[in-house]
């Protein structure tokens, strides 16, 4: 498969506001591919530039070093703006500081009026990019009656609705309760599985991670580790090292290999966990 | 408590009045107050107020709505009402007391005055009580869209105004919460002396206008992640058309503007 996402050797850097101007380097040399369809986690810890790196991916930030290049557009290019952010549609955090209408409908539009797209097309793509995160029956309803889950649906459904190949979430579900996270986590993933759409999952919540293709860690500025979850999460130390949890389970794995058992460290679901034990007392 | 607070005064409903196309309602609601303003005796008021109740009746909304309405400017049309009263120096006096002199004239005025007054506030209330905020914006951002050629920044007035209208209610959700909190560590925000009050306030209203900086900042930043370049070549979801309807109500409105003229001229 091709990728969608190409960065090589970026280096962000800002200039501090204080008298000095030092320049403060958030970014250092980042090399990353990102195959069309895949569903990659960046994990890290507060302040380590994921939300820098994300915000590279559909040129909010322009790379102080490097390039940046998503569908074969480089983020650098100012006549294709448009299509590259059309291309690469983005998701915060913030559920409400990223609803722009009172109705849920026309927020979904939004995108859409911005591009011009003719009124038909607009009320197709609308409808079904609402029915695509179950909030169709929602659609006259004023965002601020809706939970927080429900409102982080129609934000994707609103970058949906630009038919974009890749989507990337900037901790989507860090205000989020609970039931709201599975909501937007299942809503993510099926937008993955079923319309083949690139996801970039930026999140600290480990077992978030646990279910992507791939699992990529950044610390300080640098990409430390980028492989499937079983392999990144086995190194349980080395995330440990740089301040990151991994899931319950598989440090479960970790503590009982410590102790002599013969248990897979690669281990990240509770099944899997469950299954391994049992296979301990049998054996 | 603070979630009482409606915002606009919509009263939603699916009468005649309320489906009418909001650029129609505002251009009658304009023609109707020059109506009301064009008739110099009480047959023109007359015909005004047949109008005035017509519509009300046709809204449907209930009567009491419309009172409601009148109500927070009461003080101002007792002044109004006394002004006229007392400071009328045409006419046959009625009565004469020391400093203070009521003609015939006076009285006419005020009582003239405040019913024209009263059918002006109840009229531009049925315009508000019948369309949404979301939807009178809209209208406005249309009707005004002719001025664009001259560079007034159309699109980006009404743009402002509905962000405010999606805000109003999650900055009051937030408003609630901060009060809480400084009430939690002790601010006294209910009682005291109106100046403790009025300091204590702002331990309200900082955090609140940081919050709604840093609001502003993040809804900036996905709006352009959205595409958002200003008004040039947006198209619309919502589409206003206009139905017979709307012509027949601008005809009605347009024949009782010109009965009015005629009237004043005649009498």
């Amino acid at each position: 498969m091709d990728n969608i996402i190409e960065i090589k050797g970026l280096h962000f850097s800002y200039e501090t506001d204080d008298e000095e101007k030092k320049p403060v380097e958030v970014l250092k040399g980042i090399d990353l591919d990102i195959k069309q369809g895949e569903f990659v986690a960046v994990l890290g810890h507060n302040g380590c530039g994921k939300s820098t790196l994300a915000k590279h991916l559909n040129a909010i930030l322009l790379p102080t070093e490097g390039t940046v290049t998503v569908d074969g557009i480089d983020t650098k290019d100012g006549e294709r703006l448009f299509d590259l952010r059309q291309c690469a549609g983005m998701v915060f955090q913030n559920p409400d500081n990223q609803i722009v209408s009172s109705i849920v409908e026309e927020d979904v539009a939004f995108a859409l009026e911005n591009l011009g797209v003719p009124y038909e097309e607009m009320r197709r793509r609308v409808d079904d990019s609402l029915k695509a995160v179950g909030m169709y029956e929602y659609r006259l309803h004023s965002p601020s009656q809706l939970s927080g889950g429900q409102k982080q649906r129609v934000a994707i459904a609103g970058i949906i609705a630009m038919e974009p190949k890749c989507i990337i979430l900037d901790e989507p579900t860090a205000m989020l309760d609970p039931q709201g996270r599975k909501e937007v986590l299942a809503t993510i993933h099926r937008m993955n599985r079923e319309k083949g759409i690139t996801i970039v999952l930026i999140t600290h919540y480990m077992d978030e991670a646990a279910d992507c293709d791939r699992v990529v860690v950044m610390d300080k500025g640098e990409v430390v580790r980028d492989d499937v979850p079983e392999k990144v999460f086995s190194q349980v130390d080395k995330l440990k090292a740089i301040g990151l949890d991994v899931p319950q389970v598989t440090e479960l794995a970790w503590e009982l290999r410590k102790a002599g058992c013969d248990i897979s460290p690669e281990i990240i679901t509770e099944e899997e966990c469950a299954a391994a034990i049992e296979r301990l007392f049998a054996g | 408590m603070l979630r009482d607070i409606t915002i606009g005064q919509y009263f939603p409903g699916d009468s005649v009045i309320h489906r009418l196309d909001p650029r129609f309602k505002i251009v009658i609601t304009i023609l109707y107050i020059v109506m009301l303003f064009s008739g110099g005796n009480y047959l023109c008021l007359a015909v005004g107020a047949v109008f005035t109740i017509g519509a009300i009746l046709l809204s449907k909304i209930p009567l009491k709505m419309f009172v409601k309405s009148v109500k927070p400017l009461f003080i101002f049309l007792l002044i109004t009402a006394f002004i006229n009263l007392f400071f009328m120096s045409r006419g046959n006096v009625l009565l004469h007391w020391k400093f203070i002199k009521i003609t015939d004239e006076g009285v006419n005025t005020s009582v003239f005055m405040v019913v024209r007054i009263v059918l002006l506030i109840m009229g531009s209330s049925l315009l508000t009580y019948t369309t949404s905020p979301i939807t009178l914006t809209d209208a406005i951002e249309r009707l005004l869209s002719p001025l664009r050629k001259i560079k007034f920044p159309v699109h980006e007035l009404a743009m402002m105004m509905s962000i405010a209208l999606r805000f109003i209610p999650t900055l009051i959700e937030e408003t609630d919460k901060i009060m809480s909190a400084q009430k939690a560590r002790g601010a006294e925000i209910d009682t005291g002396s109106f100046t403790t009050r009025a300091k204590n306030l702002i331990s309200i209203l900082v955090p609140l206008f940081i919050s709604a900086f840093r609001r502003a900042d993040e809804l900036a930043t996905a709006m352009e992640c959205r595409c958002y370049h200003g008004g040039e070549g947006r198209t619309r979801l919502r589409q206003l058309k206009s139905a017979p309807r709307d012509y027949i109500a601008l005809g009605v409105t347009v024949l009782f503007l010109a009965g009015v003229i005629v009237l004043g001229r005649l009498f």
